[in-house]
């Protein structure tokens, strides 16, 4: 595999250092703001992800990155340079398009020289570096091929090396698995990732889709209705969603509402609409601070369903109170490695469990009690009510269907 | 095997061929002649009657001086008009489909009006406004009035193939380095070329074939059409056939080249 070196990977421009800082960037359209003061930077050789609904803001934003749009307020900053009226083809970044936009007219090697030509880097130069880049993509028989002639993965990697040849400061994707299939999209998630660490450039990644964003990123900022709700990496975003927005969108989550009953350290009491009182964390920890709310205050608890523990028997020592739930169940369906048992709360909130269907609960049937307990920890407040109390699927298209 | 349902469905095949080949006929009977009649050798003035077949006339296609200037003539108004109509008719179509601005409204409308007002109200009212302004009517006058018309027809061509022209292409290139004029060179118009080629012969026929407009702004001027048309009264020499068959086997060999191009691509990019 060659070595490719990057203006990036040279002295002074250490890993971990700001390529990109938004600074308060706006956009509005009209009467209507699609991005609302974004303020966050995306570090060298970062993997990071703008996850979201449609219409959230992402593409926007990295459309203001990319330089197709301007910010109505605040700064891009690339490489410690003010950017926000800089045309396009005067920025250090490069766009991989979600339909792609190869040239029609041009081959393969064509479209990955047309940036380098257009940089006006010597012929012997260019031809080298589009070799090499369509090494990297695994197309180098592929050169002389017209773009109609490639599959859409293979159009996709050939959009990838027309990206990378100029070595980006960052390269921005937008939406760049969307238009493949199923298997095909699993497959080039690892190539992207594969790809990344051998580039070293940083991958400015726009998607819809969490599973996307949790497997291949290092940080994600997730994004709704403009704003940007949370930025951090997949286990914070997961484990400790800032807001019931990302805690809902980001796998499968449990949301009990409750009010503010005490705080305990850095835990809170909760009192739960369906009953009893639960031992949640986070109380600290997430942007609005709910452990400093007043008591009586609306909250929610979450509780990932693979972190929850099923049994049919009363429960033993050494759980305390405020991590048991119990509940009859509504539903066990088979799904492979797992089974997904829904569960009703007294109160009627339906609430979802993973349970490994060789180890435990063979025989549970609908109409079954069970308790529910947890490891400390696994519970986490939050602020504010859900639309609709228990179990949140991240359907993707079912929020979409929403909005 | 026959039934009788495919009896009749084999007949009514044979009259549906049949009917299809004298449509056929209809159209193509005034071409035949016009090209046969080009290797007449008439008797007198006028090449109307078949006399028997030679090939003295193209041997000399441009022994009729006056039919020769004027079809020179037509040639050169031709190609002016054409070359500035099809800028402008392109740039035209460009800003229709790209942008969407104050007045795309209108200016479709009125990029329609040229093709659908009768030739007559176009040439006379054009005339009336040279002869307003006190401007000779000639070679500069017929040229102005065709390029009038065939803007329309080349922005109502070019805008129909950069209809599905894809605009991310563009940015795609100012993504990767290319200022705005490299990428209207590199990437748009080679894409659109083929569009602005057709518009480009149509609007050129259009012009060496155009005789209402044309003769109210000619002034003394003789096109093709109009030396055509007045030596008629007079004689109707075989030149005319020779000139006008020219033409045709120009045009039908122009339009094979645009349609084996095309086909070539389209097999390219399949």
């Amino acid at each position: 595999m060659p070595v490719i070196q990057t203006p990036a990977s040279h002295g002074a421009d250490a890993p971990g250092e700001p390529v990109i800082v938004l600074d308060g960037v706006k956009k509005r359209f009209g009467s209507f703001t699609a991005v609302e003061r974004a303020h966050f930077s995306i570090d060298r050789g970062e993997f990071f992800a703008m996850l979201g609904p449609s219409g959230c803001g992402k593409t926007t934003t990295l459309k203001m990155i990319a330089g197709f749009e301007q910010p109505s307020e605040g700064r891009v900053v690339l490489e410690s340079v003010d950017v926000s009226r800089t045309p396009p083809y005067k920025r250090n970044v490069n766009t991989v398009f979600q339909q792609y936009a190869l040239f029609p007219h041009m081959t393969v090697a064509e479209n990955v020289a047309f940036g380098p030509k257009s940089k006006k880097v010597p012929k012997s130069e260019y031809t080298r570096r589009v070799a090499e880049m369509l090494e990297v993509v695994r197309l180098g028989d592929f050169a002389h091929r017209r773009p109609t002639q490639l599959s859409g993965g293979q159009q996709q990697r050939v959009a990838l090396a027309r990206a990378l040849v100029n070595y980006p400061s960052a390269l921005l994707l937008d939406e760049p698995l969307a238009a493949l299939d199923l298997k095909l999209r699993e497959a080039m998630q690892f190539e992207l990732k594969r790809i990344q660490r051998e580039v070293g450039i940083t991958f400015v990644f726009v998607t819809h889709d969490q599973g996307e964003a949790l497997t291949m990123s290092d940080r994600i900022a997730v994004m709704n209705e403009g704003r940007v709700e949370q930025i951090g990496t997949p286990e914070d975003i997961y484990h400790r969603p800032a807001s019931l927005f990302v805690a809902s969108f980001i796998g499968t989550a449990n949301l009990l509402p409750g009010e503010l009953a005490g705080r305990d350290g850095d835990d809170v009491l909760v009192r739960l609409e369906a009953g009893g009182t639960i031992r949640a964390s986070g109380g600290g920890t997430s942007v609005d601070d709910v452990g400093a709310r007043p008591e009586g205050s609306p909250v929610s608890v979450m509780l990932r369903p693979e972190r929850l523990l099923v049994s049919n028997e009363p429960t033993g020592a050494g759980i305390s109170d405020g991590r048991r739930l119990s509940g009859t169940v509504e539903d066990l369906v088979f799904q492979g490695a797992a089974a997904r048992l829904s569960l009703r709360l007294a109160d009627g909130t339906d609430v979802i469990t993973h349970v490994g269907t060789d180890t435990d609960l063979p025989f549970l049937r609908p109409g079954d009690t069970v308790e529910v307990t947890w490891q400390p920890g696994a519970a986490f407040v939050l602020p504010g009510w859900p639309p609709r109390a228990g179990a949140s699927s991240t359907d993707v298209d079912q929020i979409e269907a929403a909005l | 095997m026959s039934s009788p349902t495919s009896t009749r469905g084999h007949i009514a095949r044979w009259a549906l061929n049949i009917y299809a080949g004298l449509g056929l006929l209809f159209l193509f009977v005034p071409i035949i002649w016009i090209v046969a009649f080009s290797f007449n050798q008439p008797r007198g003035n006028y090449n109307i009657v078949w006399q028997r077949f030679t090939l003295d006339n193209w041997r000399d296609p441009f022994s009729d001086q006056g039919l020769t200037q004027a079809f020179v003539r037509s040639l050169q108004i031709a190609a002016i008009s054409t070359s500035v109509a099809v800028v402008l008719g392109s740039m035209i179509a460009l800003a229709l489909a790209r942008y969407s601005f104050k007045g795309s409204g209108p200016l479709n409308f009125l990029l329609v009006l040229p093709l659908t007002t009768p030739e007559i109200v176009l040439g006379s009212s054009l005339a009336t406004l040279f002869l307003d302004w006190d401007i000779t009517r000639g070679f500069t006058t017929v040229v102005i009035a065709h390029i009038m018309f065939q803007v329309s027809f080349v922005a109502l061509t070019v805008r129909a193939r950069v209809r599905g022209f894809d605009w991310t292409l563009e940015q795609a290139a100012q993504d990767l380095g290319s200022s705005p004029f490299r990428t209207f060179w590199k990437v748009t118009f080679p894409l659109i070329l083929p569009g602005i080629l057709a518009a480009a012969l149509l609007s050129f026929a259009l012009s060496i074939d155009d005789f209402i407009i044309t003769l109210f702004n000619a002034g003394s001027l003789s096109t093709f059409p109009i030396y055509i048309d007045g030596s008629f009264r007079v004689r109707f020499p075989p030149q005319v056939n020779v000139l006008a068959t020219t033409i045709l086997v120009f045009s039908v060999l122009l339009m094979s080249i645009g349609l084996l191009w095309g086909l070539r691509s389209r097999r390219r990019n399949a």
